[in-house]
């Protein structure tokens, strides 16, 4: 590496391959058209070209790949969810993302940091109790800590009583981690282009073509495109989508802020998290602390950044990191989320006929993409739903069988 | 901050509104099926562009409409629910006539 940037550096010509191959024509028909080349599109695409051995596939994205809210994260990692249905779930991602960058021979920079919950109620704490038994029930690494404990494992932390909201214990889930999220779709991409997918970018789909309750083809920008199967991967557009194939989804697009300060040196290992207090923290690869918060209070298709959300976050963030007082920010952005009423994802099959859906991808998105991907691709190639997606079908609501995860980020407890 | 235009107590701060959803049909629960009720209830328009939607301003617990561009976050026109409401709804069961159940749940 460090011969070849000293070897090219000089040279007027680089011979390394690139990642993507240049943008081919459209083709006329494909078997299977993604639309929205995020990380869970392209992972699905990956997937389903090495796993399945379905390669005649094009992944179509309005804008460039990862650039929507797979870029917009604050790249949390974790399983320590509260319905077995979720924990299960998660739990498979959490082993995918582990092995990630040996599978994708790229490297995420998945590094395992340890997750704390912090509960500052005694309801929180009974939470963080319940969580911690329905994880360990399903083999996943999660226990409850104390104060006592909190101060030798996160030493920086503030856990005086002199403050609005006293830390009374946490729940600490070791394999809690982070990654580069742009990575992860970077990665996706390149594996799945050198498997023979196709990957569109400036390709937006404005229509879709159903015939007879079946998918027939999408109207892109760029021409008319059959298709086989179809799979819309849009979230914060989902519903947008959805209204295209004539059909409704239980989702609000909401927007969710997030923002970074300048880099420090390492001081915060673990990921600090407080449902209570609405507020996620931890450090980057690159010294920033990666700050974010619950979605705005009413929804909206835009990503503007607030005032309000940067005052409500820092005001808890001070609270427990008060020497960060004068620790500047330096970006600050929102992403468009889809928020269901179970706080629980929506994906399988849809009303219309060899038509998927992955959508429902509230503050919970990019810690699926591995296992959204590959489970997804499965229903696709063998028209089967599998077990572990079946919680999560469209048709719940109308079942009236939610799934409530009260472990989702952005709800307190 | 946002100023949201309150009908009863003129411009106010965003902090001080609550969102409180679209303002839709809602279908007689006494005879709609299970599945209107859920699409009722669960599903959601989400539009990207104009809404017309329910808000309350929560210290003086006042309920109105409001019409709003989600994609332009703007606030085009509030008014009171009276503009749109004009007859009170009724909650009491009908005498449901013979051999008539709706739903098979019953009284």
């Amino acid at each position: 590496m460090a011969f070849g940037l000293i070897k090219y550096g000089l040279s007027p010509s680089y011979p390394g391959k690139r990642f993507l191959s240049r943008q081919p024509e459209l083709k006329s028909s494909y078997d299977v058209v993604i639309i929205g080349g995020g990380g869970h599109g392209l992972a699905c695409a990956y997937y389903l070209a090495k796993n399945h051995g379905v390669k005649n596939v094009a992944v179509l994205e309005k804008g460039y790949i990862g650039g929507g809210n797979t870029g917009r994260n604050t790249a949390i990692i974790r399983s320590n969810y509260l319905t077995p249905e979720g924990v299960a779930f998660y739990d498979e991602s959490v082993r995918l993302f582990q092995g990630l960058s040996e599978d994708l021979d790229f490297n995420i920079l998945y590094t395992e940091r340890g997750h704390f919950t912090l509960a500052h109620t005694d309801a929180a704490m009974r939470t963080s109790r319940w969580r911690a038994e329905v994880n360990k029930h399903l083999g996943v690494n999660s226990e409850v800590v104390d104060r006592e404990d909190l101060r030798k494992l996160v030493p920086c932390m503030n856990l005086s009583e002199d403050v609005r909201h006293p830390v009374l214990g946490a729940l600490y889930h070791p394999p809690g981690s982070i990654a580069r999220h742009d990575a992860v779709a970077w990665g996706y991409a390149g594996r799945a282009a050198e498997l023979g997918v196709e990957i569109h970018q400036g390709t937006e789909v404005t229509g879709l073509e159903i015939e007879g309750g079946r998918i027939t083809g999408v109207v892109t920008n760029r021409g008319h495109v059959g298709c086989g199967k179809a799979m819309q991967a849009v979230a914060g557009l989902s519903g947008v989508m959805a209204a295209k194939a004539g059909f409704k989804l239980p989702i609000r697009t909401v927007p969710l802020q997030a923002c970074v300060s300048m880099p420090l040196k390492p001081f915060l290992d673990p990921i600090i998290v407080s449902g209570s207090l609405h507020i996620y923290i931890s450090q980057g690869s690159r010294g920033e602390l990666v700050m974010g918060g619950s979605t705005d209070p009413y929804p909206r298709y835009q990503t503007r950044s607030t005032l309000d959300f940067m005052e409500g976050l820092m005001a808890h963030i001070l609270e427990l990191f008060p020497f960060l007082a004068d620790v500047p920010v330096l970006r600050q952005w929102a992403g468009m989320t889809d928020m269901t009423p179970d706080f629980s994802p929506v994906m399988g099959e849809t009303p219309v006929k060899n038509y998927y859906i992955d959508s429902g991808w509230g503050t919970w998105g990019f810690k699926a993409t591995p296992v959204c991907g590959k489970r997804m691709a499965e229903t696709i190639a063998t028209a089967r739903v599998p077990e572990l997606l079946q919680p999560f079908r469209l048709s719940r609501f109308e079942e009236y069988h939610l799934v409530g995860e009260k472990g989702a980020a952005s709800v307190g407890h | 901050m946002k100023i949201i235009h309150c009908p009863l107590n003129g411009p106010r701060n965003a902090q001080e509104f609550v969102h409180g959803g679209e303002v839709v049909a809602m279908p007689d629960p006494h005879r709609s099926s299970d599945a209107e009720w859920a699409s009722f209830v669960f599903l959601e328009n989400n539009v990207a562009g104009v809404v017309r939607e329910w808000w309350c301003h929560v210290p003086t617990a006042y309920w109105f409409i409001a019409e709003r561009d989600t994609v332009r976050d703007e606030f085009i026109r509030t008014y009171d629910a009276s503009e749109l409401f004009r007859e009170r709804v009724e909650f009491t069961r009908p005498a449901a006539p013979k051999g008539d159940a709706p739903n098979g749940q019953g009284a």
